[in-house]
């Protein structure tokens, strides 16, 4: 079978993330790089934790952070990462519209959480003088959380590509893997995000 | 042979219909858990209870994303599973390292 074929539900292969070689690979490959962003979070994380009582007379954690902020955050990326799921689940029944409209609400919901982010930051630059050069508590900070908003960011980006560059090409096993993976992507993001909100702002505030 | 195929579609999509309750499920757990660390700190529980108890949260969470969400629990997973443990094995020893260095 070529992998140019355009799918119709007669030719559907069970997962056609995976049909190919090519998609093999491309899965393969991806899961790679996560374990590789698994540690490169990880080594962001474990410069906040050591330098965030280093505050320079300035702003603790405690004063800065609001948690309704955060929490309207996180249930905005939690439910993308769900539309995210219908996407991939519309895919896999092969409803190329579908799949385009569930990708369309997680990129609305991801531009709401980008939002959020840009709100927070600017209140705080602004409002409270709290910036990256303020004192290593705000270079860490801004460095995790900044690189997490960096991923949202690289993921929108991503995802409204393959949307446009697939609009008229429909679902097949050329296509099929690369929306799958940036699904991946995309759900990683809010793997990283639920540490963010557990260890950064909700242990800060304690 | 066209009915034929035509049931192994239906039943496919049957499959895919109880899979996707599922992660509507998961979902609903992944909330009710952010809600419960986020009411923890709010009503400000004692310390020493809520900090493991948030981590556990944020691990159960995190398993619930990866295992439905990302499909782990799906056949053909080794590798992914094999990646991401060894990656989540150096991020432990990358965050222990960097917390005790300034332990003193």
């Amino acid at each position: 079978m070529s992998s140019d074929q355009t799918l119709n539900p007669e030719t559907l292969p069970e997962q056609p993330e995976r049909a190919t070689l090519e998609g093999k690979n491309k899965f393969l490959g991806f899961w790679f790089f996560l374990g590789g962003e698994t540690v490169l979070f990880a080594s962001l994380f474990g410069t906040y934790l050591a330098l965030n009582n280093a505050t320079n007379d300035g702003p603790g954690a405690e004063e800065l952070f609001g948690l309704e902020l955060v929490f309207i955050m996180t249930m905005l990326l939690l439910t993308s990462s769900l539309t995210s799921v219908y996407a991939m689940y519309h895919m896999k029944n092969n409803s190329f519209s579908k799949m385009q409209l569930w990708l369309g609400i997680t990129v609305l919901l991801g531009l709401g959480f980008l939002g959020c982010e840009l709100y927070e930051f600017y209140h705080y630059i602004h409002g409270e003088g709290f910036t990256l050069r303020s004192s290593a508590f705000g270079s860490a900070f801004y460095t995790l959380v900044g690189f997490h908003g960096g991923h949202v960011t690289f993921g929108l980006l991503w995802i409204v590509t393959l949307m446009v560059r697939n609009a008229k090409r429909g679902l097949n096993l050329y296509n099929a893997p690369k929306f799958y993976i940036a699904s991946l992507y995309w759900h990683f993001i809010d793997v990283v995000w639920v540490f963010i909100f557990t260890v950064v702002y909700l242990m800060g505030v304690i | 042979m066209a009915e034929n195929t035509n049931l192994q579609e239906q039943y496919r999509k049957k499959k895919n219909k109880e899979e996707m309750k599922q992660q509507v499920i998961t979902f609903v757990l992944m909330i009710l858990f952010t809600v419960i660390a986020f009411g923890m700190v709010i009503y400000e529980l004692d310390k020493l209870f809520v900090i493991p108890t948030l981590l556990i949260l944020a691990v159960v969470q995190v398993g619930f994303q990866l295992y439905y969400f990302m499909h782990m629990s799906h056949k053909g997973h080794e590798m992914p599973a094999l990646m991401l443990y060894a990656g989540a094995f150096v991020a432990f020893l990358t965050v222990l390292t960097l917390s005790v260095l300034i332990w003193w």
